[in-house]
């Protein structure tokens, strides 16, 4: 069994019950995606799996066999920022900087989601066409816990940069 | 805290007494910032200006690395097991399941743990840093109900994880304390925090209380907190001989790496502890018992140790902020004018820590009244050990008194600012000393005007819909702290025409942006630009100790920059000898600026540090001093202010309380980097609204067991419960501190409880006196 | 988590062969099942993953919809159908959890999602009848903030944490099941169970019995449905309570009416008293705060939830109240 991590085939580990964030942090030293809570609680390990938004903690390994992970590593080129990465610093969307990767990846992810126009709590009409508004950011990023409480920069970073095609 | 540790800490406490009742009396001209820093006065360089975190680009690319992402060769994995009794003794352990799993290469219990001094408690010494006056692993006694017991050694996470599951334990169980009730029956005590016992007396309170024609007096409760930063307390570490280095996550690096060093019998030097970056602390960054098993475990099977805990760990190892029961007690005449101001209550500690939540600190400097009562008792519980979390005591202090100054102008009819102001001390209320810099009634104006404080509508009249819509405001000083010790140690280096500086202190760097303001204050001072300047730090080798608590790190690091800076200034000069042309300039008359120095007086008078160190055929040059020691915290009453305004809706339905808009006006002196300041306001304002609405541990007084230790069931505030946060400061320089600054830290969680609440009670006429206030409080 | 052996299903068939062993469990997105792997609540030997079976949503010759186990709960609430003629279904899903937990989510995990009773989860230090039965339930006079009011046993008083359960068991969906012993169908009330004396089974699922399709029967007034969650923070939070409602109007009268409850009992709560209260009655406030206070007649509150009948009764009367005024979002 094996996986695709950012790009290069990985073989999936012996013991079924390592997790895809155990796989990415202690077997691949991806150490960018953190480890959080390890409960689904708090999305610091936020990675994408096949374009969509997942928590890698609670992902056994061997249940991604044949898809394609992305982590914060995979987002932007080498040497290179994603320019949601250039936003997070430009709005200070971080303190400890360590749900950062996950609230990163999680945007990327919210971004698809809406494009392809799947409604959230906070949608008013579940019929009509998404608006990432402030508050339908908000509701979208609330499985990303930060703790420092750069909750308004993360908000404008995502705005600025992945909210800009859709009407505000 | 054994009787012994208590009289050390009264001992301290009284030749800290002595010195404070003599450096008020000395000259201004005696004290550190009594002659103001003259660059305190004009902005340069990049002191003032928005500057992005200097080790962005690492964090938001994941590189930056925490403790659990250090890696050593043949490392194994810890998990540890949790004593499931509040007190009693392990009667028996069956270890040999465990041993036997798959990967297992070390149980480690009290019974086969390398023998270690017990940790020197927090405050017990100057370097003390250890979480509880309790041995660690070392016999069969168990304190409290989660206490670590034993430690597996694996190859894998898992493994360990399972083997620990594997262990079984019996108890002999013995009457432990765990319910407040009880605890409050056998006994109540004077509080004493860092030597001083939490009691300000000034006139006769409780008499003018008595005889006050309008009174306030209520019973305010807190319950316990978690800090939950989000990386969980994680160490990585490795002997060599008998050094040992280990990677950890710390707000005191210096001074854990001493700690260890005392717990196992070492040298300073032995100990090489580093700390670059941490997933947030907010207090709960410190030494725990965790940090020693995985060293003993590291020892014992000659391996390097990975010890992460989980998060269900971090509860059971890391202590909290504690409860309080507070009464306030306000006595006013018809203007509003405070007659007296009572502020007492209790907080829980354990019988084998010191840390009464100190929740008087925030009124001692808050208002003017003749008669003043502060007293923070305390009872002992059998629970792990309660510590330090963002604005200890402040916090949670706050949430009274404001709530009650609410109280008492809905009372009178007064405005709530308006009673504030009436109430301003002209000279701190308590030890009579002058105010460094206090320009709060300036922030309450310019945030009163910016938040539309003046269309605040009569409780329970405004609705919108199902919600009802209120103001509140609150008001939060912060004590302006500066811990001696601090050193820097400055290297400038050449390389031809380039020069460079290295500056280095033993700070920690939580996310606060402690690493770019240091670099911003050196490269001012240096006459350099930012990108010439790299700033180290987060390693026990660098000399001197800081510690990231207190707000006071910058304060602590800016001086020892300067005394560092002055030092440098001096050995240059003599490097520059006769053939410059500051020829014959003392220290005190050059300046930096642009790569040179500089006369102060004649600016073209100069030579750039590149000529002199190659003059000198030097290469680099090093000088390393300590800050001065922080005198003028004993000479004038120092603080950072606070003004609040809060707009809540209330769900009439379900109770429900949404947070609508939220404006935070500070007075913290000069803000160094508006960027990294705002974060820290607006963080703790975060902070505070988790605090006001969904916080608490859920402590089962049956069993002394918390039970919800878990980020699902313990509730910090999300995306969606976090509006738009505007912040605004006066950034009136505080001529007598290092730069101007004052901490911003602790001082944005300070006072929001309160606001919160008071804008509640505009929105319902319902005042909830105790904390968090969830919906069924609101129905 | 103890040492298990990953299996995958290639097709019901087999899912069912390997999960009929002793000490097999199905494995979906494992939001829930690998949390509590982790916590060794639950400590199987096999996990059958089953997340690669059958995952389409198919509308039915009647208007209704055919939906596959497997399907992720994002894909279920952004199906077009779900959206407009199941409102309710997508707004309960959308209520829940994260959006990042919402795409690994499946619908048949989902259902047999466990409760978050913090007891339950406590394996070293607390007892718990449904964790092990017969030690004890810890939460019947510790914290019961989020635990059951109606239908609770000496035994346990824990919830169904789901908020999804709660607008199918208001839609009256049927599960499609397969197992050792043959397909066969169960009606959304009869999948979980009251804890009785027996709280270990949330369900009345056997070994091996394997969810395949849960089945959307029409509603003619689903349209006008919705859900509404009371939770500790704005989002990401398990519900206090939550309603599940749909209504139909003829003038001023309610000609029908569906109604279920979360967060109240060990089951998604369905108000069949409410309702038949409602039917043909004036749609007013009262009306609506009525007929909450006889489903609610018998709860039996706890020390910290007692505030649960009247939240519930009220957020009821405002979901009915929306839905007769055409405000319901």
């Amino acid at each position: 069994m094996s996986l695709i991590v950012n790009g290069a085939k990985v073989s999936a580990p012996a013991d079924a019950r390592t997790s895809l964030l155990d796989l990415l942090r202690e077997d691949l030293h991806l150490t960018g995606t953190k480890k959080g809570c390890n409960q689904g609680a708090c999305g610091a390990c936020t990675v994408l799996v096949d374009g969509e938004r997942v928590l890698a903690c609670l992902t056994l390994a061997v249940q991604v066999d044949g898809r394609e992970v992305t982590t914060i590593e995979g987002l932007a080129g080498a040497d290179a920022l994603h320019p949601l990465q250039v936003a997070f610093i430009e709005h200070d969307g971080f303190q400890c900087g360590y749900c950062t990767p996950g609230q990163i990846c999680s945007a990327m992810g919210m971004a698809a989601e809406a494009g392809r126009g799947v409604p959230s709590h906070v949608t008013a009409d579940l019929a009509a066409e998404v608006t990432l508004t402030r508050e339908e950011i908000q509701e979208r990023m609330s499985g990303n816990l930060c703790r420092c409480g750069a909750h308004n920069g993360i908000i404008d970073a995502i705005r600025a940069t992945l909210a800009a095609e859709t009407p505000a | 805290m054994s009787i012994v540790d208590n009289a050390k800490q009264v001992a301290q406490g009284l030749v800290q007494s002595a010195m404070e009742r003599l450096v008020p009396l000395a000259p201004d001209s005696w004290i550190p910032g009594g002659v103001p820093d003259p660059l305190i006065a004009r902005k340069h360089g990049t002191i003032g200006t928005p500057v992005s975190r200097l080790d962005g680009a690492l964090k938001v690319t994941g590189t930056a690395a925490f403790s659990a992402e250090y890696r050593f060769e043949n490392m194994l994995y810890a998990a540890l097991a949790y004593a499931t009794i509040a007190r009693g003794r392990i009667a028996a352990i069956d270890s040999a399941a465990a041993e036997a799993a798959p990967g297992v290469v070390l149980v480690m219990t009290h019974r086969n743990a390398p023998r270690m001094a017990t940790p020197p408690a927090f405050g017990s010494s100057p370097t003390g840093v250890g979480p509880a006056d309790l041995p660690v692993l070392q016999d069969d006694r168990i304190h409290w109900n989660g206490q670590p017991i034993a430690c597996v050694l694996a190859e894998t996470q898992e493994q360990a994880d399972h083997a620990a599951t594997l262990l079984q334990i019996t108890y002999e169980v013995e009457a432990a304390t765990t319910s407040l009730a009880d605890a409050k029956a056998k006994g109540i005590e004077q509080g004493i925090f860092m030597g001083h016992p939490l009691l300000n007396e000034v006139g006769d309170a409780e008499a003018a209380f008595a005889a006050a024609p309008h009174k306030i007096d209520q019973i305010y409760r807190t319950p316990r907190h978690n800090h939950n930063p989000i990386e969980p307390h994680a160490a990585t570490m490795a002997w060599n001989g008998d050094t040992l280095t280990i990677h950890d996550a710390s707000q005191m690096v210096t001074q854990q790496a001493q700690t260890l060093a005392d717990v196992f019998g070492l040298e300073t030097e032995q100990v090489r502890l580093t700390s670059p970056y941490v997933g947030g602390g907010f207090g709960s960054k410190g030494l725990w018992d965790h940090q020693i098993i995985g060293a003993a475990a590291a020892r014992l099977s000659g391996r390097p140790v990975r010890i992460a805990l989980s998060r269900e760990g971090v509860y059971r190892v890391v202590g909290g902020r504690s409860l309080t029961e507070q009464r306030v007690a306000l006595g006013a005449r018809a203007d509003g004018t405070l007659e007296a101001l009572i502020h007492t209550g209790l907080s829980v500690m354990t019988p084998h820590n010191n840390m009464p939540e100190p929740f008087i600190l925030g009124s001692q400097a808050a208002y003017a009244s003749p008669n003043i009562l502060l007293k923070v008792e305390v009872t002992r519980m059998h629970t792990l050990a309660n510590t330090f979390m963002r604005a200890p005591g402040e916090a949670v202090g706050t949430f009274a008194l404001e709530s009650a100054i609410d109280e008492l102008a809905e009372q009178l009819g007064i405005d709530p600012v308006e009673l504030r102001l009436r109430n301003e001390p002209e000279k701190d209320p308590v030890n009579g000393r002058p105010f460094s810099s206090r320009h709060i009634a300036e922030a309450w104006r310019s945030g009163a005007d910016r938040f539309g404080w003046a269309d605040r509508p009569a409780p329970g009249t405004r609705q919108q819909g199902e919600w009802r819509i209120g103001l509140g405001c609150a008001t939060g000083t912060y004590p302006y702290y500066r811990m001696p010790g601090a050193e820097a140690r400055i290297t400038l280096s050449r390389d031809g025409e380039d020069v460079r500086a290295k500056v280095e202190v033993a700070a920690a760097e939580m996310g606060m942006g402690t690493a770019t303001t240091t670099a911003m204050v050196a490269a001012e001072r240096l006459g350099l630009a930012i990108e010439q300047v790299e700033v180290a730090y987060g390693d026990s080798t660098i000399p001197g100790a800081i510690m990231a608590g207190g707000s006071q790190q910058t304060a602590a690091i800016g001086a020892a920059v300067i005394a560092a800076h002055g030092e440098l200034v001096g050995e240059l000069l003599k490097l520059a000898g006769n053939d410059s042309p500051l020829a014959g300039l003392s220290a005190q008359e050059v300046g930096c600026d642009d790569g040179a120095l500089a006369a102060l007086a004649d600016p073209a008078r100069r030579e750039r540090y590149a000529s002199i160190l190659t003059r000198a055929q030097r290469d680099a040059i090093t000088v390393t001093k300590a800050g001065s020691m922080p005198l003028e915290t004993m000479h004038w009453s120092m603080h950072s202010h606070s003004a609040l305004f809060c707009e809540v809706a209330v769900n009439t339905v379900t109770g429900e309380t949404r947070v609508r808009r939220f404006l935070g006006s500070f007075d913290c002196g000069r803000i160094l980097n508006p960027k990294t300041a705002a974060s820290q306001f607006r963080g703790g304002i975060i902070m505070g609204l988790g605090m006001a609405l969904m916080e608490e541990t859920q402590f089962d007084e049956r069993s002394g067991r918390i039970m919800n230790p878990s980020l699902a069931e313990y509730h910090v505030p999300v995306h969606l419960d976090v509006p738009e946060i505007d912040v605004i400061w006066t950034d009136i320089p505080d001529p007598h501190t290092p730069m101007g600054a004052h901490g911003v830290g602790e001082i944005g969680i300070t006072g929001v409880a309160a606001a919160v609440a008071n804008a509640i009670y505009n929105a319902t006429g319902r005042r909830v006196r105790d904390l968090p206030i969830t919906l069924d409080k609101l129905l | 988590m103890t040492p298990l052996t990953y299996l995958r299903a290639a097709d019901a068939p087999e899912a069912v062969r390997l999960g009929a062993a002793a000490g097999a469990a199905f494995l979906g997105g494992g939001t829930n099942l690998v949390d509590l792997l982790r916590e060794t609540v639950a400590r199987p030997e096999t996990l059958v993953d089953v997340s690669a079976l059958p995952a389409t949503i198919e509308e039915t010759e009647g208007g209704g919809l055919l939906i596959g186990a497997a399907v992720r709960n994002t894909a279920l609430a952004e199906h077009r159908v779900v959206r407009t003629r199941y409102p309710m279904l997508a707004r309960a899903i959308l209520a829940g959890a994260s959006a990042q937990i919402r795409n690994m989510a499946t619908v048949g995990g989902n259902l047999l999602q466990r409760t978050r009773c913090t007891y339950f989860y406590d394996t070293d230090g607390s007892r718990c009848n449904k964790r092990l039965p017969g030690s004890g339930c810890d939460a019947r006079e510790g914290f019961n903030r989020i635990h059951a009011v109606l239908g609770a046993s000496e035994a346990c008083v824990a919830t169904h944490p789901s908020d999804m359960c709660v607008a199918l068991a208001a839609l009256d969906a049927v599960v499609h099941v397969t197992g050792p012993a043959g397909p066969r169908s169960i009606a959304f009330g009869d999948l979980h169970r009251l804890p009785g004396d027996a709280p270990d089974r949330d369900t009345t699922l056997a070994q091996g019995d394997l969810i395949q399709v849960v089945e959307l029967p029409p509603l003619a007034f689903g349209a006008t449905s919705t859900y509404r969650k009371v939770r500790d923070r704005a989002s990401y939070a398990f519900a206090l309570v939550s309603v599940a409602a749909a209504l139909k109007l003829e003038g001023d009268r309610v000609s029908d009416v569906r109604i279920a409850f979360g967060g109240v009992a060990h089951k998604p709560w369905r108000a069949l008293k409410a309702e038949a209260a409602l039917r043909g009655a004036r749609a007013t406030q009262q009306a609506f705060l009525d007929a909450a206070a006889l489903e609610f007649q018998d709860a039996e509150p706890l020390r910290d939830n007692a505030f649960k009948p009247a939240l519930a009764g009220r957020t009821l009367a405002a979901v009915l109240q929306a839905l007769a005024t055409g405000e319901a979002a």
